[in-house]
Formats: C-alpha cells, sequence, structure tokens
C-alpha cells in the first residue's frame, strides 16, 4: 500500500516537473506545478506530516498558485520566445546541475541502509505535538515571521502600485 | 511494504535538479519564478523524510517556516514581476538586461 502510494504519487510529482520545464505557456507551467504540490502532499500525509500535508495543499496549492495564475492573467503572458538564451547556463550549468544530482542521489544511495524505511503510521507528527513545540521552544522565530509577513504585504503592495 | 527513506530523499534531490535546471534554461520571468518554488518543495520533501527518520517534530517546524517564508517570497516576487512589466512591457528574461554590463 504504502509502496504503491509512493510510486504513484512520486512519479506524477516527476511528471509535473518534467512537463513544467517543457511546457512553453507559463499557465501550463502553472498548472504542473499544482500537480507537484498535490502529489507532495500525498508523500507527506505517507511520512506522518499530516499538518503540513494540509497546509502544503491550502498555502502551496491554494494560495501561492492562485496568486501565480492570476499574475499570469493579469499580465496576459504568452509563449515563451524561442531564444539561444545565455552561453554560460548551457556550458556551465548542465553539466553542473547533473553533477549536484550524481553527487546527491550516489550519496543517498550509499547510505540508504543507515536511512531505514519509514512505515505507514510508524511515525505521526500530530498538529497537537507542532503547536507544542512551535509556541513553546519557537515562540520568538514565529513572531518575527509575522513582521516578516507584514513587510512582505507593504513591500507588495508599494511595488505593484501604479506610479503616478 | 515499507520504502526506504532513500528514495524519499533520492525523489527530492531529482525534483531539487529539475528546479535549477529549469532555472537555468527558462527565459519567462514567471516560469523562472516558479522553478525557484519547486525547488523549495523538493527540499521541504527531504525536512519531512528526515523528521520522519529522526521521529523528530523539528523537521517539520522548518518546513513550516519555509512555506511561511516562501509565501511572502511569492508576493513580493511577482509584485516586483508585475513593476517590471510595466517598465519594460516584456516577460522576457533576454530583454530584461538593464544592469548587464
Amino acid at each position: 500500500m504504502h509502496l504503491a502510494l509512493f510510486i504513484i504519487f512520486g512519479l506524477l510529482c516527476l511528471g509535473g516537473a518534467v512537463n513544467l520545464l517543457l511546457q512553453r505557456h507559463p499557465i501550463n507551467s502553472a498548472l504542473s506545478l499544482i500537480v507537484v504540490m498535490s502529489s507532495l502532499a500525498v508523500l507527506y500525509l505517507l511520512l506522518g506530516a499530516e499538518f503540513l500535508a494540509l497546509a502544503q495543499i491550502i498555502v502551496y496549492s491554494g494560495a501561492i498558485m492562485v496568486l501565480f495564475v492570476f499574475v499570469i492573467m493579469l499580465l496576459n503572458a504568452g509563449e515563451e520566445k524561442q531564444t539561444q538564451g545565455s552561453q554560460a547556463a548551457y556550458m556551465a550549468g548542465i553539466p553542473g546541475v547533473l553533477a549536484l544530482f550524481a553527487v546527491l542521489a550516489s550519496t543517498f544511495f550509499t547510505l540508504r541502509t543507515s536511512f531505514g524505511d519509514a512505515r505507514l503510521g510508524g511515525f505521526l507528527a500530530t498538529t497537537e505535538d507542532l503547536g507544542r513545540v512551535l509556541f513553546r521552544n519557537l515562540l520568538l522565530p514565529f513572531e518575527v515571521t509575522s513582521i516578516l509577513i507584514l513587510v512582505a504585504i507593504l513591500g507588495a503592495v508599494v511595488l505593484a502600485r501604479k506610479e503616478h | 511494504m515499507a520504502v526506504p527513506i532513500a528514495w524519499y530523499l533520492i525523489l527530492s534531490a531529482t525534483l531539487f535538479s529539475l528546479g535549477v535546471f529549469g532555472f537555468l534554461i527558462k527565459r519567462n520571468i514567471i516560469s523562472i519564478f516558479m522553478s525557484i518554488e519547486l525547488m523549495l518543495n523538493a527540499v521541504n520533501l527531504a525536512f519531512v523524510a528526515f523528521a520522519n527518520h529522526w521521529h523528530q517534530v523539528t523537521g517539520q517546524i522548518f518546513v513550516f517556516f519555509v512555506m511561511v517564508v516562501a509565501a511572502a517570497e511569492a508576493t513580493v516576487g511577482l509584485a516586483i514581476i508585475i513593476a517590471v512589466f510595466r517598465s519594460r512591457n516584456t516577460l522576457d528574461v533576454d530583454q530584461i538586461d538593464l544592469m548587464k554590463l
């Protein structure tokens, strides 16, 4: 059951991410990103993060992606132009990405036995556990993020306002 | 049937690499921004997988903070994109080269 769900939603994640790169129209990329984020929510649930799974759906595939789709529609973003792009990105970037992936994947693969297995119900962090840590040990960072969000709201309003 | 944690981590590494790749090859500024969101999500998956491995809630708290900061970042970033579009009338990063030497 766990394995089947992991394979189905892991493949959905990968398919959505590859489709995000292949699509030339931003709205199609945004829709495939929603697929990636929603399948990630299922993977969080499999790993025992029930609060984060719901927050992922509400915050990411809900709020943030609606904002993206609004901006794409507002700016009437058309298809991407086929351009040469930056030579440096192709010459140094693509081998760099492949090297990064090779290093990460080989490290995780060689350490796979010490990481162990994830079982369904083996570890479940309830919202209560999360709240206990968040509001006792990490109360100051939590309050600081509220200031950060306030600044972000003001910044967004100032930046997007029409200048006269 | 149990799934090795390493598989989740390898999935996370793949998603992160795809995000970096998209960041490099995409030419539309909104698509580039979406690649950054993909990278953030990949890192979140790694955090949740490690939280499961160590049986610690702290990893999930990290993801919570990443989500909060990503929401703030998305608002400001999209506002900047709107401002750039107003002044230059394009979303193509090749044409937004005012600061290029």
